[in-house]
């Protein structure tokens, strides 16, 4: 029997605001626990929530960013469990109305045709703090500098049909979430954290079967295994003539498999009423407007823009607009260095290739634009090659050096002494007399397997245009 | 007169006539305190050397010639629902026992500034869910009129140590009459202000769209007094009203010419106690010969007040109540897990009465009766809202008694939960619209009980509640402000 793939994803993004969602304790990373703490955010009797108006802001912009339609009146809910990480018992969500829903992203689907994929909903919520297990096992301890921060959790449609599809529709999101610059959605960082509701059903069906629910993926990559694991495991119960379970699984990473978490029976009832502690949300459509009117930016129209003026091919544009800080690092290294299609390749090539090795996104290394424009101007000025280029951006990349420091400490300033490179062209001529035999009779080709000998003599320093410009000087004589 | 006897305005007036000083006012309540408090049992914490630290402050800040708050120097006593930085604060239940506040709520901040020593953190039932004060984990408060007796609650202990002159004035929290029940069995003067008049921040939430923080007082410009320092809008409460507070002692002289009364129909039931009703009748004729306007107004939602009540208060009380785990403060039992220890501080933690509206609660929120209970009473509650807006186009006033019986016996409700909240039965609707409410004393029963009247006004009236409590007390003479506390061992003090 043939499948058809149900998936639908729930996003939590961690919204890159200076305070928490209730409180002024600061939404900041730090190694202490329980230093960004205060009465609110820790639960204390009596203590009472104010909402942070910034975080709204961002819901609404994440909200316009995904095409949503906005509730002008909106406000906060009880979802009540019992956990340690949960200081007041209960946490703070918009259950009953969020403040965007309806919306949509276009991502590729399989076969490289555009897919609308639907968000059902986005709305806010408070995060929790995190369980520390000690050392010596018999004690757990929490966290709380977490708890408190805002979250937009967004929850697609079952519109999602393969893993390919679903890790696109989150590269799409984080795109889009990174250029609306409400979080910078690092997975391995948890500021990007997905669920996936997943469930097979026969080819033709309009029925969804019954559907298991997996976390615990930390990476884009992870979600996709997951997913994969998630549908064989899936299709050989059903090829078996028996039912999924609904379940909750774990994705182990170690293992690369799931594992149960929970079954059916043991899911909450959170018990969810609208809480009275915080006055309503209300927006106007002036407001919503200009959220709209603000987005900065997206991907598409600044492909758009790459391509008119900088005459950039489509696919550089694609490229280097993937993700913002990509694109950020493009412009800013045009203001010193103004060739773009000559940035656009060392960006796209070696650049990448030193971010993709360090797992870094181009606003994390030490390697700033100004480094890769200077770097792109000692080539012009014919004091290294492109090859020595290559050479000194990885070693400026891992040091954290200035790329005029690696050269002069590394010595890999290029050999531009006519003299000294003269009598290395003798040496060369000499030693391949059947080459320059070849050359004066007409195979004129073979001048470059010479200027490479040349090169290899001098350790790649040489200044290849002087090297050729004299090899034809001496044997044309 | 001792100086203990004196209502807050007196003090006020003496102490900025420097005719005495706020040690010595300090010190006459703390004298008062040692000498009836272990019949009375109406504190949990003692703050003698607090009171008198705050007094000579306010004392030597006096001398050097500062300008200060009328009550300055004037003590007072705090239910202990109200968070105090440095000084636990218990609801009167095990599991916050020794539980030490890290911040003061805002009106403690507020007392503090104005220079008013604290005396002591009131019993209350636990967590506020009681009229009797029974439910306190520690022990009962008793009635000073009559020591067998109950002096009601929640804010029970806040209402004896005014009464039996431990305190000048104290505060309270109502959510559904545990201000007015009191105040009304005590034959005191108790007003829950408008929902959100006066700020939350700091007070121990039982049912957070229904508490208020209120005063409980001898009389209505020792409120007056009073709320002009606990009103007003705080950034850390967002259900705070923005509206400007008035000075509420202006009200007090004011007329009551063309007053339009409504004397609430189910609120002089006959299935009342005859004597409170008649008290009540006897007020509102005087008010009419003064030339009020009155007539008889029907809220028949009252009948599903009381049941909407009970869902919703409890279910707010289910969550609220959730963050008593053990894991960041208070009571913490231990276990072999996560789960056990849950159960086990909880179990251990919580009397019988707080256990019973979490249960309750819980339920009313449970998956498949959140409709039937919990929403349908939120409907019940906007239908009462409505209710209220019609009969305040017709009347500025509505009347009533406060309690269906003067001051019950000790234990004589207590293993009976649905009497226990029937003696709330005329206090809740106005919780439930969130308007100003007032109970006054209206007399005296032949049993020697005060009994008490409601007063209810539209939203941020307090003012009007206010003037209409100072013009009786000015027509019919003062009632007897305070009993004297007969002792078990014979002789009343």
């Amino acid at each position: 029997m043939e499948f058809e793939v149900v998936i639908g994803l729930e996003v939590h993004v961690e919204l890159q605001t200076e305070s928490k969602l209730f409180c002024a304790c600061p939404n900041s990373f730090v190694p202490e626990p329980n230093v960004n703490t205060c009465p609110v955010c820790l639960g204390f009797p009596g203590a009472l929530p104010q909402l942070n108006s910034n975080a709204v802001q961002q819901a609404l912009t994440a909200s316009v960013a995904l095409n949503c339609e906005i509730a002008l009146f909106s406000y906060f809910d009880r979802k009540n469990y019992f956990y340690p990480d949960m200081p007041k018992g209960y946490q703070l969500s918009q259950y009953f109305e969020p403040i965007g829903s309806r919306g949509y992203i276009n991502i590729e689907d399989d076969n490289g045709l555009l897919k609308k994929i639907r968000i059902g909903r986005i709305h806010m919520e408070e995060d929790a703090g995190k369980l520390v297990h000690a050392v010596s096992g018999d004690a757990s301890m929490v966290d709380y500098n977490r708890a408190g921060v805002p979250l937009v959790e967004i929850v697609t449609e079952p519109d999602l049909s393969s893993p390919g599809e679903s890790r696109r529709y989150l590269e799409q999101l984080k795109r889009i979430l990174q250029y609306a610059r409400v979080s910078d959605c690092k997975m391995e960082e948890g500021s990007l954290r997905c669920d996936a509701n997943i469930s097979l059903r026969p080819v033709g069906s309009e029925v969804f079967g019954s559907k298991t629910e997996l976390k615990n993926m930390n990476s884009f990559k992870a979600v996709e295994r997951s997913l994969e694991h998630e549908i064989k495991r899936q299709r050989d119960i059903l090829m078996r003539g028996e039912k999924v379970l609904t379940q909750t699984l774990r994705w182990d990473e170690d293992k690369q498999e799931t594992v149960v978490m929970r079954g059916k029976l043991e899911a909450h009832d959170y018990r969810c009423f609208t809480d009275s502690e915080l006055a309503p949300i209300e927006l106007t459509p002036e407001e919503v407007d200009r959220a709209r009117a603000a987005l900065p930016e997206m991907a598409e129209a600044r492909a758009a823009r790459f391509i008119d003026d900088y005459g950039l091919p489509e696919y550089d544009a694609g490229v280097l607009t993937s993700s913002r800080c990509l694109a950020d690092y493009f412009e800013s290294c045009l203001k010193t260095y103004n060739n773009p299609k000559v940035v656009s390749n060392w960006i796209m090539g070696e650049f990448s290739a030193q971010l993709n090795n360090a797992g870094l996104e181009a606003d994390q290394c030490s390697f700033r634009p100004s480094d890769l424009a200077e770097l792109l101007q000692m080539i012009d000025e014919g004091l290294i090659s492109g090859k020595i280029a290559k050479e000194v951006l990885e070693k400026a990349f891992q040091s954290g050096k200035e790329p005029r420091v690696v050269v002069e400490e590394e010595g890999l300033l290029q050999i531009s002494d006519q003299s000294e490179l003269e009598s290395i062209v003798e040496k060369v001529v000499n030693e391949n007399a059947d080459s320059v035999e070849k050359y004066r009779s007409g195979a004129t080709r073979v001048i470059g397997f010479l200027v490479g000998q040349v090169m290899k003599e001098t350790g790649g320093k040489a200044n290849p245009g002087l090297v050729n410009e004299l090899l034809v000087k001496k044997i044309e004589g | 007169m001792k100086i203990y006897e004196q209502t807050a305005a007196n003090l006020s007036k003496l102490l900025q006539n420097k005719e005495v000083s706020s040690v010595e006012v300090v010190q006459s309540f703390l004298d008062r305190i040692e000498l009836i408090e272990p019949y009375l049992k109406s504190f949990i914490t003692h703050t003698p050397a607090m009171a008198l630290d705050m007094a000579s402050t306010v004392d030597n800040r006096r001398a050097g010639g500062e300008k200060l708050h009328p009550l300055a120097g004037v003590p007072i006593a705090i239910k202990d629902n109200i968070s105090t930085r440095g000084l636990r604060t218990t609801c009167a239940s095990r599991i916050l026992e020794n539980y030490i506040p890290p911040y003061d709520a805002t009106v403690v901040e507020t007392l503090k500034q104005v220079g008013m020593p604290l005396l002591g953190k009131t019993n209350m039932d636990e967590f506020a869910m009681g009229s009797s004060t029974e439910n306190s984990a520690f022990y009962p408060s008793r009635n000073p009129w009559n020591l067998e007796r109950v002096p009601g609650g929640s804010s029970g202990g806040s209402a004896v140590a005014v009464s039996s002159g431990m305190a000048p004035l104290a505060l309270g929290s109502d959510t559904g009459g545990s201000i007015r029940q009191p105040a009304s069995l005590c034959g005191l003067t108790g007003l829950r202000p408008t929902y959100g008049r006066v700020s939350r921040y700091g007070l121990i939430a039982f049912a957070s769209s229904l508490d208020q923080i209120g005063t409980i007082s001898l009389t209505a410009l020792d409120s007056a007094m009073l709320m002009n320092v606990i009103s007003g809008y705080d950034l850390l409460d967002s259900t705070t009203l923005s509206e400007p507070v008035p000075d509420y002692t202006i009200f007090l002289d004011e007329g009551i010419k063309k007053l339009k009364v409504g004397v609430i129909k189910e609120n002089v039931s006959e299935d009342f106690d005859p004597e409170v009703t008649a008290a009540v009748m006897k007020n509102i004729a005087l008010l009419k010969e003064s030339g009020a306007e009155v007539d008889e107004v029907s809220l028949p939602l009252t009948d599903y007040g009381l049941g909407a009540y009970y869902l919703i208060a409890p279910s707010e009380a289910s969550s609220n109540l959730g963050r008593y785990d053990g894991v960041r403060y208070g009571f913490n039992a231990g276990g072999e897990s996560i789960d056990d220890m849950f159960s086990a501080t909880r179990g251990r933690g919580f009397g019988p009465e707080v256990k019973r509206r979490i249960m309750i609660g819980t339920y009313a929120l449970s998956a498949g009766y959140f409709d039937a209970y919990y929403l349908q009473a939120m409907k019940v509650r906007t239908m009462i809202r409505r209710e209220y807006e019609a009969a305040f186009k017709r009347f500025d006033i509505l009347v009533g008694a406060t309690t269906p019986t003067p001051a019950f016996k000790i234990d004589e409700k207590i293993d009976d939960p649905l009497q226990m909240y029937l003696s709330d039965i005329c206090n809740i609707t106005d919780s439930l619209a969130g308007v100003p409410s007032l109970s006054i004393p209206s007399g005296i029963s032949s049993g020697g009980l005060p009994m008490g009247m409601q007063l209810t006004a539209s939203p941020l009236k307090e003012g009007l509640l206010l003037k209409v409590a100072g013009f009786l007390e000015r027509e019919r003479g003062h009632l007897p402000l305070r009993p004297k506390v007969k002792l078990p061992e014979g002789g009343e003090v």
